[in-house]
């Protein structure tokens, strides 16, 4: 008996992501969902920019390439065209959803936007080459922080799943990490809890990924893995920062 | 012969839109375009559409590209500083072939500039509207009428030529009230095929998409949508000719500046001079061998323009230098009155004064 | 009996999987590249393997099916 194998949303094409970079984890998470709710045949992905742009081409279902921070927008639009039969999903970083795109994340939360949102924290821009994230820690060093992250000059990190759950508008906030197995089963029970969320009508959905990059922290892949454990974690806790149906049912 | 209402230019594309087929409008509150809006956010929920007032002009621009992905008609509307910020979403609407209309009721500018109507995005419209190589149709109305007639032309242009077409109208042309005949549409099928729909398990995914990284790939594409470009240049031109047949001196204008000149123009005629019009009402594609003809019977031209100057070069470019152009022009939100433009017509080279 | 099987040339050799494996059966295979170039993952003692597919849990790649 199979007892794991790709799932069928995930292309049978190699990711062009580094070794031990943990996006092709969540990749496939999310595709995993998307067979088990067998929704494959709706379902509209938007991808990003940054490391993840190319996730158009690993995606089985349709897929939408968004501006820099703009994939809340395209989402919207893509969910208000037919908000019974669409389901959408976004898959961004962390200088996508939480710099250059704050605004529009922001306010499809406060819309409460019946969409679901993939958010990849690994504290660093990785595509251009591992410059200073919205999300990286303070001291960390970074190619526009050399001397480490100097929250006195450029600021704090940005913690999305705190600030958003001061809001109104989302259905559901929850930060994972998929830095071991116990922790990847976690995700996937998010994940999936983010899109049934959309299929219920239950509104907007973020799910918040502690993901390592081995390559632009300088560390092995699996010195990386203890890097979210040991350094992310503390700052960013993992958990459940909002889920209004839940906290409804609980009165 | 169908009822005319009266109505604001704003209010004449909102229900042409409509009558068009566009169910989804995304904008921002912005000075003089924003009854475009309020109309919308009447209307849509009475017919099972979706207004939706975006967070800003860059949000707005981008639920229009994905609602635009699905295949269906979709728009946006706003005034000069807000087009700046739509400008990036422009061009990746423009960079994943895209079909989409977007409304500029322009104001004066630069930067926050005034409220007053203006013409000073003529080279932002019509030269490309943001980064990368490529064009949007731009339309030019002169009357509440056209606002109407103008939006619906706009998007069957837009759809089949999947490309953004731009209403370039001025706070006048938006604020005035005409009578207007809302335009009976006739149902056309576009191929949209490329469109994200779900796949239904049924065919391969479609990607809308602007990325291309192989730069031989990246070259054929622009190539491809160029010899587009070509085909609309080639077809789609649209001018009027006033009192051209026997002119001496063409006048250029388009909007608002156009019905002035029109005025002048018949004042002039009193006065034994021959003046007559060719008004661009695609900007582009710019008309150019109507401007190319004339120039071979008439002897001088000018442009009248709210701006410091912009079509004038086009003109320049469209009749080869051949024959002296003026500008007749007023900037800032001021419209030059008939009388003013009159004295420009007086004083074309070659013209009555000289 | 569990059978896990490597798509090898899909494998970078980041080791993810090495670290995951609860019975320590996986190492990188240093004699060894595959068609990337890179020291591919493979199983020292298949019949120890117990299909738990903590491996595939692990793996970024999908580069590793697991049969019970």
């Amino acid at each position: 008996m199979m007892v794991f194998e790709r799932p069928h949303a995930l292309l049978d094409v190699p990711l062009h992501y580094c070794p031990g970079c943990t996006h092709g984890i969540v990749h496939r998470l999310v595709a995993e969902v998307i067979d088990e709710l067998g929704i494959e045949g709706r379902t509209i992905g938007v991808a990003p920019v940054g490391c993840a742009v190319m996730a158009y081409d690993y995606f089985a279902c349709d897929m939408v390439e968004a501006a820099h921070g703009r994939a809340p927008a395209v989402a919207t639009g893509l969910k208000r065209a037919d908000p019974e039969h669409n389901v959408v999903f976004t898959y961004q970083g962390d200088g996508d959803l939480a710099s250059i795109g704050t605004a529009e994340t922001v306010h499809a939360a406060a819309r409460n936007e019946n969409i679901t949102i993939i958010f990849i924290n690994n504290a660093i821009y990785g595509m251009t080459g591992g410059q200073m994230a919205p999300t990286s820690l303070p001291g960390q060093v970074t190619q526009t922080s050399p001397y480490g992250r100097d929250v006195k000059a450029c600021g704090y990190p940005v913690k999305i799943c705190e600030m958003l759950s001061t809001l109104d508008g989302p259905e559901y906030l929850e930060r994972v990490a998929v830095n071991n197995v116990k922790n990847v089963k976690a995700a996937k029970k998010a994940i999936k809890k983010a899109f049934e969320n959309q299929l219920a009508g239950k509104g907007f959905s973020l799910v918040e990924v502690l993901s390592a990059c081995p390559t632009n922290w300088g560390m092995t892949p699996e010195k990386a893995l203890e890097w979210v454990q040991d350094k992310m974690i503390p700052y960013y806790p993992l958990g459940v920062y909002k889920d209004r149906s839940a906290k409804e049912e609980a009165k | 012969m169908a009822d005319k209402v009266l109505m604001k230019g704003n209010e004449a594309i909102a229900e042409a839109a409509i009558m068009a087929g566009c169910r989804h409008y995304f904008g921002y509150p912005i000075t003089p375009q924003t009854e475009v809006a309020a109309y919308m956010a009447k209307r849509m929920p009475k017919i099972g559409g979706v207004f939706l007032q975006a967070e800003s002009e860059i949000a707005a621009i981008n639920m229009v590209y994905g609602v635009s992905s699905t295949g269906h008609r979709v728009m946006t509307s706003s005034s000069s500083p807000g087009i700046s910020l739509k400008s990036e979403g422009l061009s990746y609407l423009a960079g994943a072939d895209l079909p989409a209309l977007v409304v500029n009721v322009q104001r004066g500018g630069p930067g926050l500039g005034g409220i007053q109507p203006s013409q000073s995005d003529y080279f932002q419209a019509t030269k490309g509207g943001g980064h990368g190589d490529f064009r949007m149709i731009v339309l030019a109305p002169a009357s509440v009428q056209e606002m109407a007639d103008l939006t619906v032309k706009g998007f069957d242009l837009a759809d089949e030529y999947r490309m953004t077409a731009m209403i370039l109208a001025d706070g006048t042309m938006g604020q005035m009230m005409e009578p207007v005949e809302i335009p009976k549409i006739e149902k056309k099928e576009f191929d949209k095929s490329w469109a994200v729909t779900g796949t239904g398990m049924g065919r391969k995914h479609n990607i809308v998409n602007s990325l291309s990284l192989a730069p031989a790939e990246l070259e054929r594409q622009n190539f491809e949508r160029f010899q587009r470009y070509g085909r609309i240049q080639e077809k789609e031109a649209m001018w009027e000719e006033y009192r051209m047949e026997d002119a001496e001196y063409c006048l250029v204008a388009f909007g608002i500046a156009a019905r002035v000149t029109k005025a002048a123009i018949d004042e002039a005629r009193k006065k034994g001079i021959r003046a007559g019009m060719i008004r661009p009402i695609t900007l582009w594609p710019f008309p150019e061998k109507a401007l190319a003809a004339a120039a071979e019977k008439c002897v001088s031209f000018a442009t009248v323009e709210l701006n410091m100057g912009q079509m004038i070069d086009d003109v320049r470019l469209a009749i080869s230098c051949k024959r002296p152009v003026k500008l007749i022009h007023r900037a800032g939100g001021i419209i030059p009155s008939p009388e003013e433009v009159l004295r420009g017509i007086e004083n074309m080279e070659g013209g009555a004064e000289k | 009996m569990a059978k896990i099987t490597f798509q090898v040339d899909r494998c970078k050799g980041c080791g993810l999987c090495v670290g995951a494996c609860p019975k320590k059966l996986i190492r990188i295979a240093r004699d060894r590249i595959n068609q990337k170039g890179h020291h591919p993952a493979e199983i020292t003692n298949p019949e120890a393997c117990v299909g738990c597919a903590f491996c595939a849990t692990m793996c970024p790649d999908c580069v590793i099916t697991v049969e019970r």
